[in-house]
């Protein structure tokens, strides 16, 4: 889950590391407040979880309240990749000699947290893994000891910060760490962390991204979500506990298992049709998850045709075709299907599914090409 | 002889009386695989299938049985504490069915695992079927024929998949390991793909991976190095978009890498042959 400039930087703030004045507003008249508030030059910035914003016009600076709400004003209901503006941060402006880059991520090979930093701050840090990976110093996390000082000050000499600051960017890199432990983030990065002409630092940027699966733990932070990032079907699907993700074509899918569901599509594709969406409805789906799972496809006006593709393990094939003739009979399922059911119970699955008019495919190859056929 | 595990493993299952562990208990033992043992905090001295005895802790039934694998189907927010749980009794392979278990639980899990001598299979895995032996886990299976083909997989539903588009065939398994769809897991490709190529029964391999990270990529190196073995291989993901998650925690492309056109590529190099989808798997295999 991705948090906000302004959720991720009252979080860093939280944990004491150092952000600018500011706050967040919804209205040109709001933001009027906040920076005659602030006095002096300020920043408006638009709030969406997409990177880019800047080249999109989203980040002005004011000189003062009256430029701010104006600068607002331009900025709110703005469209940057798809996704409306509805929030502007403003922050007091600060004056920058410096500026870093300091993240913490997951490193899936080391398999523990990664903590990076780069005298290249201020630009989109896969531009600099990709031009300069040389300008990207790393150190390792282990999950037992946490992060040491001596591995901030490897990181403060390698990118050349002087040494009146190592104390500082060691509190810094410390509380990043906290916060990223705590939060069970996998990521959660400042970029630019700015070295002022004052000599402090300050976390003028900052992203975090939560772990879906800790959220359970986290009491409030699952609040912080953000509804607009999802089409109203993932939010639906993710309620209960499915995985769906839109796709163009028009070949509803509903496959138990991400690899078999990415499969699915795969096969679909390869065979010439398109896939509408992915859909996973897990491990050990209850027949009121499979009825919520044909809705959710079904809403999607474009499906002409539904792939049921249904491989039983920890899933039972019967649950499933009794989610399935509770979705025909509650919903009404007005394209036709393709089933097909092996493993688990699949006897008692097809008994249930017989009285319903499907068609029925044995193999993989046999429902895509069942399928794509229904949907020409 | 499969890898891992065979007719003679004593299994203990963690989370035997919760909805998921009972079934699949029962579906074990009805496969022939040895539980000897289960485990659910609170139940010690219930008796599940009239004779499975169940314990409170994982040191309790190891006390009294002596066991060479435990499967864990508790919920994902007590994994990792049975994870440790059974590692710290002393069972030496730990497979890891739950899905949904926080990264930072398996990253301490791994730290610890490191230390001590405990294999882990999984997360967010199907586990190990060794056709005619023992199945652990919840592989379905009466759709898997002995054989000598050795699986290794990301995926379940993917893995039963294959199996069963084999046994169609005529072909059969040595063993079947999932080793799950988490971004950090126990045991990766390379682990197994060293299982497989060092077992006299194990003549081909079949290797199923997805989007996301770069294990298929450094199986890719290794297979190119030390495997002498036939690899036939399918990657699941070539249509998916990128940045999205695709069900599976660790399946998904980010900042332009972990696509499976990469992965298809490093596997092609290293002498390995590339299914289009799962049904094509048998032909390649005879092809070989």
């Amino acid at each position: 889950m991705k948090l906000h400039e302004y959720q991720s930087k009252r979080l860093f703030s939280e944990y004491g590391i150092p952000i600018p004045d500011g706050d967040i507003a919804s209205t040109a008249t709001e933001a009027v407040d906040i920076a005659s508030g602030l006095g002096g030059k300020v920043v408006v910035k638009a709030q969406v979880l997409v990177g880019g914003r800047g080249k999109a016009g989203g980040v002005k600076i004011a000189e003062d309240g009256i430029e701010a709400g104006a600068c607002a004003e331009k900025i709110l209901g703005m469209d940057i990749s798809g996704l409306t503006v509805r929030k502007v941060l403003i922050d007091e402006a600060v004056d920058i000699d410096t500026e870093i880059y300091l993240g913490i991520t997951n490193d899936r090979l080391k398999k523990c947290p990664v903590i990076m930093a780069s005298a290249a701050g201020g630009i989109d840090i896969e531009e600099v893994a990709a031009d300069t990976p040389e300008m990207i110093v790393r150190e390792h996390i282990h999950p037992f000891l946490g992060l040491k000082s001596y591995q901030t000050r490897n990181m403060a000499v390698s990118i050349k910060l002087p040494e009146h600051l190592w104390k500082k960017f060691d509190d810094i890199c410390q509380s990043l760490h906290s916060v990223y432990k705590t939060s069970d983030a996998t990521l959660a990065e400042i970029n630019p962390l700015v070295v002022t002409n004052e000599g402090n630092l300050l976390a003028v940027d900052g992203k975090m991204v939560l772990d879906e699966n800790a959220l359970g733990r986290q009491g409030d932070l699952e609040q912080l979500r953000d509804a607009d990032l999802e089409t109203v079907e993932e939010s639906e699907a993710r309620r209960y506990g499915l995985s769906y993700v839109a796709l163009d074509g028009d070949i509803g899918c509903m496959v138990n298992g991400a690899g078999l569901a990415m499969g699915t599509m795969d096969i679909i594709k390869y065979f010439g049709g398109e896939p509408a969406n992915f859909l996973d409805i897990g491990g050990g789906a209850s027949a009121e998850k499979v009825s919520a799972a044909l809705r959710i496809i079904l809403k999607d006006g474009r499906v002409k045709v539904l792939l049921i593709n249904i491989f039983g393990g920890i899933t039972r094939c019967d649950e499933v075709a009794k989610g399935v003739v509770h979705a025909i009979d509650e919903v009404g399922v007005d394209v036709p299907m393709v089933v097909r059911l092996v493993g688990t119970n699949e006897e008692e699955g097809r008994e249930l599914l017989a009285s319903a008019k499907l068609a029925t495919a044995s193999s993989l190859a046999d429902a895509a090409q069942k399928a794509i056929a229904l949907a020409a | 002889m499969s890898i891992l595990v065979d007719a003679n493993t004593k299994v203990m299952v963690q989370g035997i009386t919760g909805r998921e562990g009972l079934f699949h208990t029962r579906q074990m033992l009805d496969y022939g695989t040895l539980v000897v043992a289960g485990v659910t905090p609170g139940k010690g001295g219930e008796i599940i299938a009239n004779k499975i005895p169940v314990y409170d802790t994982c040191k309790g039934a190891l006390e009294a049985n002596s066991i060479d694998c435990s499967v864990i189907y508790v919920p994902a927010a007590f994994a990792r504490d049975a994870i440790l749980e059974a590692a710290d009794a002393g069972v030496p392979l730990v497979i890891c069915i739950t899905e949904g278990i926080p990264v930072s639980d398996m990253m301490e899990v791994r730290a610890y695992l490191d230390n001590v001598d405990c294999r882990l299979i999984g997360p967010n895995c199907p586990g190990i079927l060794s056709p005619g032996e023992t199945k652990i886990g919840i592989i379905p299976g009466h759709i898997a024929e002995k054989g000598n083909v050795g699986i290794v997989s990301r995926s379940g539903t993917l893995t039963y998949e294959v199996l069963y588009a084999l046994a169609q065939k005529g072909l059969g398994a040595s063993t079947c390991v999932g080793i799950g769809g988490d971004p950090i897991n126990g045991t990766n490709f390379i682990d197994v793909l060293d299982l497989f190529q060092n077992d006299p029964e194990t003549k081909k391999i079949v290797m199923i991976g997805e989007i996301g990270g770069s294990d298929e990529e450094l199986a890719a190196d290794y297979i190119s190095k030390f495997v002498d073995k036939p690899v036939v291989s399918f990657i699941a993901g070539q249509t998916a978009p990128p940045g999205k998650r695709m069900g599976h925690a660790g399946a998904i492309v980010e900042g332009g890498s972990g696509m499976a056109s990469d992965k298809i590529e490093a596997l092609m190099n290293a002498g390995a042959l590339i299914a289009n989808h799962p049904e094509e798997i048998p032909e390649l295999l005879a092809s070989r």
